[in-house]
């Protein structure tokens, strides 16, 4: 038998990431079945009631109520489980509350008040509130960095029109990374400051690239993230165009690099026109783009991230950079323990980026059997976030994605990615060890080999420790690639490998 | 590429400032929660009138809020006379009454509006019995109308009828003058639509003796500056709304040599032990220069600052200096607090009276920090009293300088509501208040606090957006 309880805690607003954390907690206490925790909210509520949690819950709660929804063995189990939520949001609410009488801002307006020079603001709310908060910090003077999703495409063109009017940036939304006179914003690495700056309308792309120019002794003045719609279309690359703009003007800046999806035919035409026209040399990233059209502007093509970093680094620092180094040992023999049918690739990404650039360097190597032989998940995407968070924080669904890799006779190679930096998973090597190991041990186990490569977005002064994350996953026999690029390659190379000695003598 | 470096607002997931602070660059974390009550659109509609000097609409509402808060701050009310309401203000005429609060018509009165308009009429002699008077009323005989439509404000029921004397408080800065009854003291009064033989018998005096002899003494001593009296009185206890004692003393003080040697012996003496013994006497002169006040600050095109806050025991009202003559209204509740013995909250009457505009004006409640004594209404502690005042703070657009609060190291009050603020962050205005019963006649029977209900300032700023042409 087991209980369906809730307690309803009101006016306490929480973050849903933090409350997802909580709930995680509270799922791993003894003699709880299952735990959620959402603010109650028409669409939240409708999450509880298909988890089937709600039953009895208060009809009262609304919007600005939490409520923690249980199934527990009995009783006991529940109560046990309330006290620790109720603490675990103490622990919270006295960290954002700060001591006894110091004045707490709530509202934009408060916050100028308090702190008169603020010029930047960093906005994390539900996508549905986003929009209110970035006009109001526009119309107060502030750059806008939008890390939320899910708002309109109409409101994105309001503001950046607006920021535009304004001569202020507006990064996102959906904007995961920023990098503004070496302060990080989102998901950043630490990263060498220097001469190099960035645009970038992809957030892992312009990790990446911020990392392998830190891997080419290069550095870093400003990486600008402008969000993944802003070269579409309607939204016409406003940001794009403002951020090269910046760091043109940028007194630090002495190489620009743009990145981005292939965009709309009219948004590239005007952003090459204007790359060309930069007084600045100009590397430009138009992932799996036409390199054509872009040496044809006088600008330097690069097909892939490492590329334009590379490309970038070389006229930053006057000088071609040094190598980096893969796993030493041959792909051709990573390929010698498979069974007849091991031949796909199983990408399992958790930067959205990364796994384009993984289809884009696969699709050059293998041409038309590419779409075959691999299947490349962005774990990030929204299909796979809803009512959980962001796979570069939570390991969770990727293990499970892992080990069912590990258990399907026609995968050769897994391809992953592990994205270093603030915000991220303190430790997402280690986090996807247990699931590596057993998917070896389920392929192993049924008489196939497996190869499992990865890159390391990063570098030695992230939080998580470069070296430490490579060698933990070369423990495990994971072959590691100095990048996203290489590592799609050498995944692919095993895939070819395994392929033809498929073909019919 | 910031001329200043990084200095960032941090909106959202707390973590996210972790990094920028161990850059060295200065941020700052928003205890956010979604606005607005979790309204994404009344959310978005604030955001449109949020304050920018660049944009067509957020250029206006800002400066017309300086505007509104120059004239509110740069306000001096000074009591320069008493006199019948029917000669000081204009319009109140024939058989007429003002109430407190928006308007209302006799058939939806609470019961202490209805008792005090009943006394008023047999005070002036319309009816000789109640159920004559309530007779006259319900034929439409007697015309109705708003205290805030006239300068005045009333506490409580606030009926003013034309024999009545007022004080007439002058805004020597902008020229407008405010008007009030004199205060009844405790017991059976008036306000709390008393209307026995003892109840008249006060009001006849008022009208014969005392109203005479206060405008004869104010003839001698000139204008009373009553900005001065409340800035100390707020250092002595007061908080200029509930708690008066130390501003009617002040006052007294004022006045009481002029007074003895203008008036009779018999007079100046009756006179003195009235005052002596009403601790309230002043809350209606702080009411008056409230209003004088506030007035000065209304009708600025665009402005979000709530102008009045007031209700007449069945509806709350609000005004902002942007709006005109247009009031937003909602059911008003019956305030927390303390009861009298023998009575409790099914007695209580909803919340009743113009006094909260001395709330509006940044007293009262809102300067909670200064009188301790009042969160003992609803089993509040000290430290209480002070979080109400900062409670405010995020409300309001000014500290007003004339009014230091000691306990915040002499900090301004929290002045200018904005109903943007309001909304916003879903903090509503506190307002202290006497509890009446909810029969004419009994009288007031506890005393508490009050919250403004948020819905009518959502509405007020939705009727603002319409006069400002915001798109949704």
């Amino acid at each position: 038998m087991s209980v369906v309880r809730q307690r309803v805690f009101r006016n306490a607003y929480r973050d849903s990431v933090e409350l997802m954390r909580i709930a995680a907690e509270i799922e791993r206490l003894p003699g709880v079945i299952r735990a959620g925790l959402v603010m109650c909210t028409p669409a939240n509520l409708a999450i509880v009631a298909e988890a089937g949690l709600d039953r009895g819950l208060d009809p009262a709660a609304g919007p600005n109520d939490m409520v923690v929804a249980l199934a527990a063995n009995d009783d006991a189990a529940a109560e046990t489980a309330f006290e620790r939520a109720a603490t675990l949001m103490r622990g919270a609410a006295a960290e954002a509350a700060g001591d006894g009488h110091r004045f707490v801002p709530t509202t934009i307006a408060e916050a100028v008040t308090e702190l008169p020079g603020l010029n930047l603001a960093l906005i994390s709310t539900p996508g549905t509130y986003a929009a209110a908060e970035a006009l109001k910090a526009l119309k107060r003077g502030m750059h806008v960095f939008l890390f939320s999703d899910n708002v309109p495409v109409e409101d994105e063109i309001e503001l950046k029109q607006l920021g535009v009017r304004k001569g202020l940036l507006v990064m996102g939304p959906d904007c995961g990374t920023a990098i503004l006179d070496g302060v990080p914003l989102g998901f950043a690495n630490a990263v060498r400051r220097g001469g190099v700056g960035l645009v970038g309308a992809s957030g892992t792309g312009l990790q990446q690239v911020t990392c392998l120019l830190d891997a080419f002794g290069a550095g870093v003045s400003q990486a600008i993230g402008v969000g993944g719609r802003d070269l579409h279309e309607e939204v016409g690359g406003l940001m794009m165009l403002a951020g090269l703009e910046r760091l043109v003007a940028d007194a630090e800046t002495d190489v620009v690099v743009l990145i981005s999806k292939p965009p709309a035919p009219s948004v590239a035409a005007k952003v090459l026109a204007a790359a060309s026209a930069a007084s600045k040399p100009v590397v430009v990233n138009f992932l799996g783009g036409d390199a054509d059209a872009i040496r044809a502007s006088g600008v330097h093509p690069a097909t892939t991230f490492e590329d334009a970093a590379q490309t970038a680094a070389a006229l930053s620092l006057g000088a071609p950079p040094p190598q980096l180094n893969d796993d030493a040992s041959d792909p051709a023999a990573w390929a010698a323990g498979l069974a007849p049918g091991q031949d796909r690739i199983a990408g399992l990404y958790s930067g959205g980026s990364l796994a384009s650039e993984a289809k884009v360097v696969l699709k050059g190597l293998l041409g038309a059997d590419a779409a075959a032989q691999q299947e490349i998940v962005d774990l990030g995407d929204d299909e796979y976030t809803v009512g959980r968070p962001h796979p570069m924080i939570d390991p969770r669904l990727r293990m499970e994605k892992i080990e069912e890799a590990g258990g399907d006779p026609r995968v050769a190679v897994i391809l992953l990615d592990i994205v270093l930096g603030y915000a991220s998973h303190p430790d997402p090597a280690g986090a996807l060890i247990p699931a590596i190991r057993a998917a070896d041990a389920a392929a192993r186990a049924e008489g196939r080999g497996l190869a499992i490569v990865a890159s390391v977005c990063g570098t030695p002064n992230d939080p998580q420790g470069f070296d430490g994350q490579r060698s933990i996953l070369a423990d495990a026999g994971v072959h590691l690639a100095a990048s996203n690029a290489r590592a799609a390659h050498l995944a692919g190379l095993v895939a070819q490998r395994a392929a033809m000695r498929e073909v019919p003598a | 590429m910031l001329p200043n470096g990084v200095q960032a607002l941090n909106i959202g997931l707390a973590g996210f400032a972790d990094p920028i602070a161990s850059a060295g660059a200065a941020v700052l974390n928003l205890d956010w929660r979604p606005p607005a009550n979790a309204d994404a659109e009344l959310g978005m509609l604030i955001a449109r009138l949020e304050d920018d000097p660049d944009d067509a609409i957020g250029g206006v509402v800002a400066a017309a809020n300086r505007s509104a808060l120059d004239r509110l701050l740069g306000a001096s009310p000074f009591l320069v006379d008493v006199q019948p309401a029917g000669t000081a203000i204009a319009g109140l005429t024939g058989r007429m009454l003002l109430h407190s609060g928006p308007p209302i018509a006799w058939e939806r009165m609470c019961g202490p509006m209805r008792g005090a308009a009943i006394g008023a009429s047999l005070f002036e002699g319309w009816a000789s019995t109640p159920e004559e008077a309530e007779d006259l009323a319900e034929s439409g005989e007697i015309a109705f109308d708003a205290c805030h439509h006239h300068g005045a404000v009333g506490p409580m029921a606030g009926v003013v009828s034309p024999s009545m004397p007022v004080v007439v408080v002058e805004n020597t800065a902008a020229g407008n003058r405010a008007f009030a009854t004199l205060n009844e003291g405790l017991g059976k009064v008036l306000r709390f639509g008393a209307y026995d033989e003892s109840v008249l018998e006060r009001l006849r005096w008022f009208r014969d003796a005392f109203g005479p002899t206060l405008s004869a003494t104010l003839a001698a001593t000139g204008p009373i500056d009553l900005k001065s009296i409340t800035a100390q009185a707020l250092q002595m206890g007061d908080e200029g709304h509930n708690r008066n004692v130390a501003a009617t003393s002040l006052f007294v003080r004022s006045i009481a040599p002029t007074l003895v040697r203008t008036a009779t012996e018999p007079d100046a003496a009756a006179a003195l032990d009235f005052l002596r013994a009403n601790d309230h006497f002043f809350l209606n002169l702080s009411m008056a220069a409230c209003k004088a006040t506030l007035d000065a600050a209304h009708g600025v095109p665009g402005s979000t600052v709530v102008t009045a806050m007031s209700r007449n025991g069945v509806d709350f009202g609000v005004r902002l200096s942007g709006t005109g003559d247009d009031w937003y209204t909602a059911p008003v509740g019956v305030p927390d607090g303390l009861y009298f013995p023998g009575y409790g909250p099914e007695d209580a009457n909803p919340d009743l009276g113009d006094s909260a505009i001395t709330e509006t004006c940044g007293i009262g409640g809102f300067a909670m920090a200064a009188a301790p004594a009042i969160v003992r209404f609803v089993g509040g502690t000290a430290a209480d009293a002070l979080n109400y005042t900062r409670e405010m703070y995020r409300i309001t657009l000014e500290r007003n300088p004339a009014f230091a609060l000691p306990p915040l190291g002499f900090a301004g009050s929290p002045t200018g509501i904005d109903a943007r603020r309001v909304v916003e962050s879903g903090v509503q205005p506190v307002i202290n208040t006497g509890i009446a019963h909810k029969l004419p006649g009994v009288g007031q029977i506890g005393a508490g606090i009050a919250r403004a209900p948020l819905s009518c300032f959502a509405d007020a700023l939705r009727g603002l957006a319409a006069k400002l042409k915001v798109a949704a």
